[in-house]
C-alpha cells in the first residue's frame, strides 16, 4: 500500500508560492500551508489603522490562497525568533534592511522544525532561480537548502527542473517531469499557468510581501535603532513605524503624530507607554513623545503639536501634556511657523 | 454550552487569527469561542480561517469600535 505523502508549502500569498503548492498538490501529495508573521509582514492590516481604509478591508492573501487551493494555512507567530535574524543577519541587508537571505534559510529551517513535529515529509517554496536579486540567485538557493538544514527535503516545484533532484524526486514521490523549469525576473510563465488553474485576483505587491523592503520604512527603522543605540525592538515600535508623521527635531526625542482619527484612535492605546500631548483651545491630533525630552523640548513639541491641528493659523494654542502616568498640564504656545525644517522629517 | 472568551483588542491582523488559531487548539469540538478584537481586518481575516479549518462562525457583530466574532470548533480540531 502506497503511503500518502504530505508536504508543508510555505505561503506568502503571493503567486509563486500558490502555484507551488498546486502544482506538487496536483500529484496526489497532501499539502497544507504555512505562513510566519515576523512582524514586518504587508499582510498585516495595519493599514486598516486608517480611517480611509476601513471602509475597504483588505484580504489576508495568504488566507485568501490557502483558500482558493482548499488546503489549511498555519500561522505561526515568529516576532521574537525573528529578532536575531533582522539584528544579525549574517548574509547581510539587501538595498534597505531587508535580510532576504537570512530571512529564507529562517523561514525554511521553521518549516524543517514543523514538518518533524507533525508528521510531514517535505517542504515546497514558490522559489524561482533569478526572480530576487538577493535569496533566489543561482548560487544563494543551495544556501538556503544548506543552512537551513532542509537539504534535499526542500522542493521548487516551479525551477525544480533546473536544479539537483530533492529527495521527493528521487524517491518517486514526485514525478521530475511535472514539475517546472522557470527562471529569471518575468512573471509570463507564472500568469500564463495561473490562468489555465483559473486564478484570478491574485496578490501582487510590488515590494514584496515585507515592510523592510520599503525605503521610507527601513528609514525608519534605522532611525529608531540610532536614537535608542541598540537594534532591539519591541513589536510596539515596529507596528508604532508605520503609523503617523514621525518628526524627530533633536536626536534625544521624536513626536509621532496622528495624521487622522483612526490614527489617533490607535496612539490612544500607547498612552500609558509615552508622553502625549494634544490641542484643547482647538481641535487637533494626538501626539506621542518618544525619547527624553527637556521641558524645553515638550513645549517645541507642544508648538509644533499646535501647528498640526485647527489651531495653527491661531496666535495662541492651548495644549495638554499627559504623562505616563496620566498626569496633566497645560502648555499655551505659539504653533510653529507652517514649514518644519524637511531633515525633521523621518 | 461551553463557551471562552478570547481578549484580542488591540492587537493587528494576523496576530487575533493567530490568537484564535492557537485557543481552538486547544478546545473540544462543538466548543464555542467569543473573539473580540479591535481591527476591523477580522472581519474577513477569522471567518477565512474558520473556512479553511472547518470551524463554524455562528455570529459576528461589532459596534463602537470593537468586533466580536462567536465561533464553534469543528470535528476536526487541529
Amino acid at each position: 500500500m502506497n503511503t500518502q505523502r504530505k508536504a508543508v508549502a510555505l505561503i506568502s500569498g503571493g503567486l509563486d508560492s500558490m502555484l507551488a503548492a498546486k502544482t506538487v498538490m496536483d500529484q496526489g501529495i497532501h499539502v497544507e500551508g504555512i505562513n510566519f508573521f515576523t512582524g514586518f509582514c504587508v499582510e498585516g492590516h495595519t493599514h486598516a489603522i486608517r480611517e480611509k481604509d476601513r471602509a475597504k478591508p483588505k484580504r489576508n492573501n495568504s488566507l485568501w490562497v490557502a483558500e482558493q487551493l482548499g488546503i489549511k494555512l498555519h500561522i505561526i507567530d515568529v516576532i521574537e525568533e525573528y529578532k536575531n535574524v533582522l539584528i544579525n543577519p549574517k548574509h547581510g541587508y539587501g538595498a534597505h534592511l531587508n535580510p532576504c537571505l537570512d530571512c529564507k534559510i529562517f523561514m525554511v529551517n521553521k518549516a524543517k522544525q514543523w514538518i518533524a513535529e507533525n508528521g510531514f515529509d517535505f517542504i515546497i517554496t514558490g522559489e524561482v532561480i533569478g526572480q530576487r536579486p538577493m535569496s533566489q540567485r543561482k548560487d544563494t538557493m543551495p544556501v538556503v537548502a544548506r543552512e537551513s538544514g532542509a537539504d534535499d527535503l526542500l522542493l521548487r516545484p516551479l525551477c525544480a527542473r533546473n536544479l539537483t533532484p530533492t529527495l521527493p524526486e528521487r524517491e518517486g514521490w514526485i514525478d521530475r517531469e511535472k514539475l517546472h523549469d522557470f527562471s529569471g525576473r518575468s512573471r509570463k510563465p507564472q500568469m500564463e499557468m495561473a490562468e489555465r488553474y483559473g486564478f484570478h485576483e491574485y496578490s501582487q505587491p510590488a515590494g514584496g510581501c515585507c515592510f523592510l523592503t520599503d525605503k521610507n520604512y527601513s528609514a525608519k527603522l534605522a532611525d529608531l535603532w540610532q536614537a535608542h543605540g541598540h537594534k532591539d525592538y519591541e513589536l510596539d515600535d515596529v507596528m508604532l513605524l508605520k503609523v503617523g508623521r514621525h518628526i524627530r527635531p533633536a536626536p534625544h526625542f521624536k513626536l509621532i503624530v496622528a495624521r487622522e482619527e483612526g490614527e489617533g484612535r490607535f496612539l490612544q492605546g500607547y498612552r500609558k507607554e509615552f508622553v502625549s500631548m494634544a490641542a484643547t483651545s482647538h481641535n487637533g491630533p494626538l501626539v506621542l513623545i518618544d525619547g527624553s525630552p527637556s521641558a524645553e523640548d515638550l513645549y517645541l513639541a507642544a508648538g509644533i503639536t499646535a501647528r498640526y491641528g485647527q489651531g495653527r493659523e491661531a496666535e495662541q494654542v492651548d495644549v495638554k501634556i499627559t504623562d505616563k502616568d496620566g498626569l496633566e498640564r497645560t502648555l499655551r504656545v505659539k504653533p510653529l511657523a507652517k514649514e518644519l525644517p524637511q531633515e525633521w522629517y523621518i | 454550552m461551553n463557551r471562552e472568551i478570547l481578549n484580542a483588542r488591540r492587537l493587528l491582523c494576523p496576530l487575533p487569527v493567530i490568537r484564535t488559531q492557537n485557543k481552538i487548539k486547544e478546545m473540544r469540538p462543538g466548543a464555542h469561542l467569543e473573539v473580540i478584537c479591535t481591527d476591523p481586518g477580522v472581519m474577513q481575516d477569522i471567518p477565512a480561517w474558520c473556512r479553511i479549518h472547518g470551524h463554524t462562525v455562528l455570529e459576528t457583530h461589532s459596534g463602537n469600535h470593537e468586533y466580536v466574532i462567536l465561533i464553534e470548533v469543528g470535528g476536526q480540531n487541529g
